[in-house]
């Protein structure tokens, strides 16, 4: 071999381990894109499931609280503890064991947890027990070492003494919305999603697998079919804003009292996932093998028996894997949202289909806006609750479609 | 009143009539088998014929008059003596009429001595039409479950009746499609209309400075702060210039390693984390470029010695709009450089290429109109993106292409314009409308073309 040829050879293979190099680059690039991105999530979303409480010894043994136990099983509950002063207790007690400046700095409406408390185990009406309650978002801050330079040293003296720590906030998933970062919970917004996505199933799943029995088993090929193929195709790549202005200028124009409930939002997200439904439905129900039909129709069943005794049960795990892969796409979903107006503050949970809601995606959006840093930890804790739910309906799209799916 | 009543009530009808109709098949089947004869369809089939004749006009009845009653309660009760005493109109009636409606349904407290005298009235009317909707939806279900229930007979065609109506089911179900797409036409174009009444095409078309305010009186707007170019050339920029820059490499090198590269076991792992990167919520990926990436790039601008680096900046959101295609533009590209021929694989191969060469070469040209109708479909989907403009990018309409400074794009002043303060028929909110209709024209146009391309060129090698 002549040395011109080897050293070509050379740079060739060169340029090959180059090319590789590369290729394995960009790949580890994604990987380390996304272990960063969920990092950074998690990072801060531990200081989220936590919050700032204050805790100290609260004795009701001297009867100062007064309650008839009736009404404490009634409605009224908390309204008879606070008539009776159970939120002066509270204060009074705050200031002995914390100091005027400490009880300041515990989270207006505090009592309320305690009143809670009372309500499920009325004995505690004349003991004595610690509380934990929440401090104020400023105090917060303060321990957290991010702000309220002026609050720091209270903060680092009640650390100090064991009666101020952060401590796991499982309130934060059975709470609504608040305005301050410490009395938030994700229980409103994750309640409106799920009420959204239910809307949405039960109106994208049947009329999208409909459709696709339709296309695929009985349209044939003639100009409708070839119109209402295409217009699917075209629906699957709108983008998502789209379908957010028809709900707005349509389902709104027609229903203008329904404004910001599931009911609407859920419609919106239906006409965004029935093609995606349609599209897998119609590979699962193409897979099923032609003999599946010809033995149905060779033993006289009709068509419409065929399709629905037989091919469909035998389509139904792709199906059921499209739909949840959909369906997951519109858990994530924010921006046809805000068209309707479920960025509204909402404090309560909803109650029903029409009572107005935010959902999971909107809360992360509208919770990103504010300045606070507790509210950096609170958004980042709701992005990993939302990334949870994500996985887990993938992880069962994953199982079903592995455990149920024949290769024919 | 709770629409669910009449629906339920509708649903119970249908299934007293499965229930008897089917017993009374069962029936005339004893009788027939008497004769030496039989039933022409299963029992079954005679139960569901009677069953969705009994519910399925009733149950279209109900959901109509869920969607009709609030507006013909609201009708009555204004017409009530009490309602005479709201003011004329504005926000503080609204009030008054939606406090005294939770009012009147059980909720709620009252702010306002108005609303209590329209409390009565409220529940009055509601209770009115209640009862209209739930005995005309009995009357309706009864008048159709006792109808198909007389026509059974031993030689009744239930079954192809029942297909029938599946069929028309079927038929209706597909029909979604198109009236979604005409839905979405109809209702951007009569906004867009009206807009156009307002500001002239030429003006929103080719005008370069964007600014419109939505608190200026509707009669004294002026038409030369509604240029869109400057919104065009942002998305633009963002959606199909920086984002692919990112995307393109990274989503073509990824496929070909993991394609032509990679070891089973590899990419059996590594196809799924391209999965996940695809499937983290656009609002994730905003809240990632707000809050880690734009500070990162803001900083690096200041390092270099730009000082006109926004911690908003164009770059930040391209660049994970970018991240977000990735896993796009590589199976997109999987799936052209599967669709190439093995045959000229091996050829190239055999002539003693080496790998990169036979990609290089070989592959990358043969599926080149794969790819790019790929990359169409990737810049349409860049486009339409929102939340990541919307957290990251900023609202300044800017015509500049420093990508440190923050600009703004179509889809990012659509959700300005229709979430801000701006009353519903205001010209800058219309505008959000026109704004919608060039993006539904643009990705649709792309989404197309792509198609189009893809289909010829699978056909290529078949």
């Amino acid at each position: 071999m002549s040395d011109p040829a080897a050293l070509r050879l050379k740079r060739r293979y060169a340029a090959e381990r180059r090319f590789k190099v590369l290729g394995m680059a960009a790949v580890l690039f994604s990987g380390l894109v996304l272990a960063f991105l969920l990092f950074s999530m998690t990072a801060n979303a531990i200081g989220g499931f936590k919050r700032a409480e204050l805790r100290f010894e609260l004795d009701l043994t001297s009867g100062v609280l007064t309650v008839d136990p009736a009404q404490l099983r009634g409605p009224d509950a908390q309204d008879a503890l606070k008539g009776a002063g159970l939120p002066d207790v509270v204060a009074f007690a705050a200031a002995r064991e914390l100091g005027d400046a400490g009880a300041a700095e515990v989270e207006d409406g505090a009592w309320r947890e305690v009143a809670a408390r009372i309500v499920r185990d009325p004995v505690l009406l004349a003991g004595k027990f610690t509380v934990s309650l929440p401090a104020s978002d400023d105090l917060a801050a303060a321990l957290r070492g991010d702000a309220h330079k002026e609050l720091q040293p209270l903060a680092s003296r009640l650390a100090d003494e064991g009666k101020l720590a952060s401590a796991f906030d499982w309130g934060f998933l059975s709470r609504g919305d608040a305005t301050g970062p410490q009395d938030v919970g994700i229980w409103g917004a994750l309640k409106g999603s799920i009420l959204t996505m239910a809307v949405t199933l039960a109106l994208a799943f049947p009329v999208g697998v409909l459709a696709a029995v339709y296309l695929e088993e009985f349209s044939g090929r003639n100009r409708w079919a070839e119109m209402i193929e295409v217009s699917i195709n075209n629906l699957a790549a709108v983008p998502s804003i789209i379908f957010g202005l028809l709900g707005l200028a349509v389902f709104l124009g027609l229903f203008p009292n329904w404004r910001s409930a599931p009911l609407i939002g859920g419609m919106t997200l239906a006409l965004m996932t029935m093609p995606v439904i349609v599209i897998s439905a119609r590979n699962a129900l193409k897979a099923v093998p032609p003999s599946i039909r010809d033995a149905a129709l060779a033993v006289g069943a009709s068509r419409v028996q065929t399709v629905f005794h037989h091919v469909l049960p035998l389509a139904m795990p792709g199906i059921l894997t499209g739909t949840i892969i959909g369906m997951a796409r519109a858990l994530g979903e924010t921006a046809p949202l805000l068209m309707i107006g479920m960025r509204a503050f909402v404090a309560t949970p909803p109650e029903g289909l029409t009572s107005p809601a935010t959902v999971l995606p909107v809360q992360i959006f509208l919770w990103s806006d504010e300045i606070d840093r507790g509210f950096v930890e609170r958004t980042s804790a709701a992005i990993i609750v939302l990334l949870l739910f994500l996985l887990a309906m993938n992880g069962l799209a994953i199982y079903l479609r592995n455990r149920f799916e024949k290769r024919w | 009143m709770s629409p669910a009543i009449p629906i339920l009530l509708a649903l119970a009808l249908g299934l007293t009539g499965w229930l008897a109709a089917r017993a009374r098949a069962w029936a005339l089947r004893r009788e027939a088998r008497a004769m030496e004869s039989d039933l022409h369809s299963l029992p079954g089939y005679h139960g569901w014929y009677v069953a969705l004749w009994a519910a399925a006009p009733a149950t279209i009845f109900a959901i109509v008059w869920a969607a009709a009653s609030p507006a013909l309660v609201l009708a009555r009760v204004l017409a009530a003596p009490a309602a005479s005493a709201l003011p004329a109109f504005g926000i503080q009636r609204d009030a008054i009429l939606a406090e005294a409606q939770s009012l009147a349904s059980g909720g709620g407290t009252a702010f306002n001595p108005a609303s209590a005298a329209l409390v009565e009235p409220f529940r009055a009317a509601s209770g009115f039409y209640s009862t209209i909707g739930i005995a005309v939806t009995l009357l309706l279900g009864l008048a159709g479950g006792v109808f198909a229930f007389l026509r059974l007979r031993a030689d009744f065609t239930a079954r192809s009746r029942v297909e029938r109506m599946v069929m028309g089911g079927l038929v209706l179900a597909s029909l979604v499609a198109i009236f979604t797409t005409f839905g979405i036409l109809a209702s951007l174009m009569f906004e867009t209309l009206r807009f156009f009444q307002v500001v002239s095409p030429a003006d929103f078309l080719l005008g370069t400075h964007w600014g419109p305010d939505p608190m200026v009186d509707p009669s004294a707007i002026r038409p030369d702060n509604y240029g869109a170019i400057p919104l065009f050339w942002g998305t633009v920029f963002i959606g199909a210039i920086i984002a692919m820059v990112v995307a393109i490499p990274l989503g073509m090198m990824s496929a070909i390693y993991l394609t032509q590269y990679a070891t089973p076991t590899l990419r059996k792992w590594m196809k799924p984390l391209l999965e996940i990167l695809a499937g983290v919520p656009t609002v994730v990926y905003g809240y990632f470029a707000a809050l880690t990436v734009a500070p990162l790039i803001r900083d690096f601008g200041h390092a270099i010695g730009i000082a006109s680096a926004s911690s908003e900046s164009a770059l930040a959101a391209g660049v994970v709009m970018g991240i977000m295609i990735i896993p796009f533009v590589s199976s997109m590209a999987d799936d052209s450089i599967a669709a190439v021929p093995q045959a000229m694989r091996d050829g190239s191969l055999a002539m003693g290429a080496t790998t990169s060469e036979t990609i290089r070469r070989v592959l990358i040209p043969a599926a080149l109109p794969g790819i790019v109708a790929g990359i169409m479909l990737a810049v349409s989907r860049a486009i339409g993106e929102t939340m990541i403009v919307v957290m990251a990018a900023g609202a300044t309409a800017r015509l500049t292409a420093n990508p440190f400074e923050s600009m703004t794009t179509v889809t990012f002043q659509i959700v300005a314009m229709l979430t801000g303060e701006g009353s519903f028929d205001h010209p800058a909110t219309l505008s959000a409308f026109a704004l919608g209709m060039v993006l539904f024209l643009v990705t649709l146009t792309l989404n197309f073309v792509a198609l189009r391309v893809v289909k010829r060129f699978r056909e290529a090698y078949e």
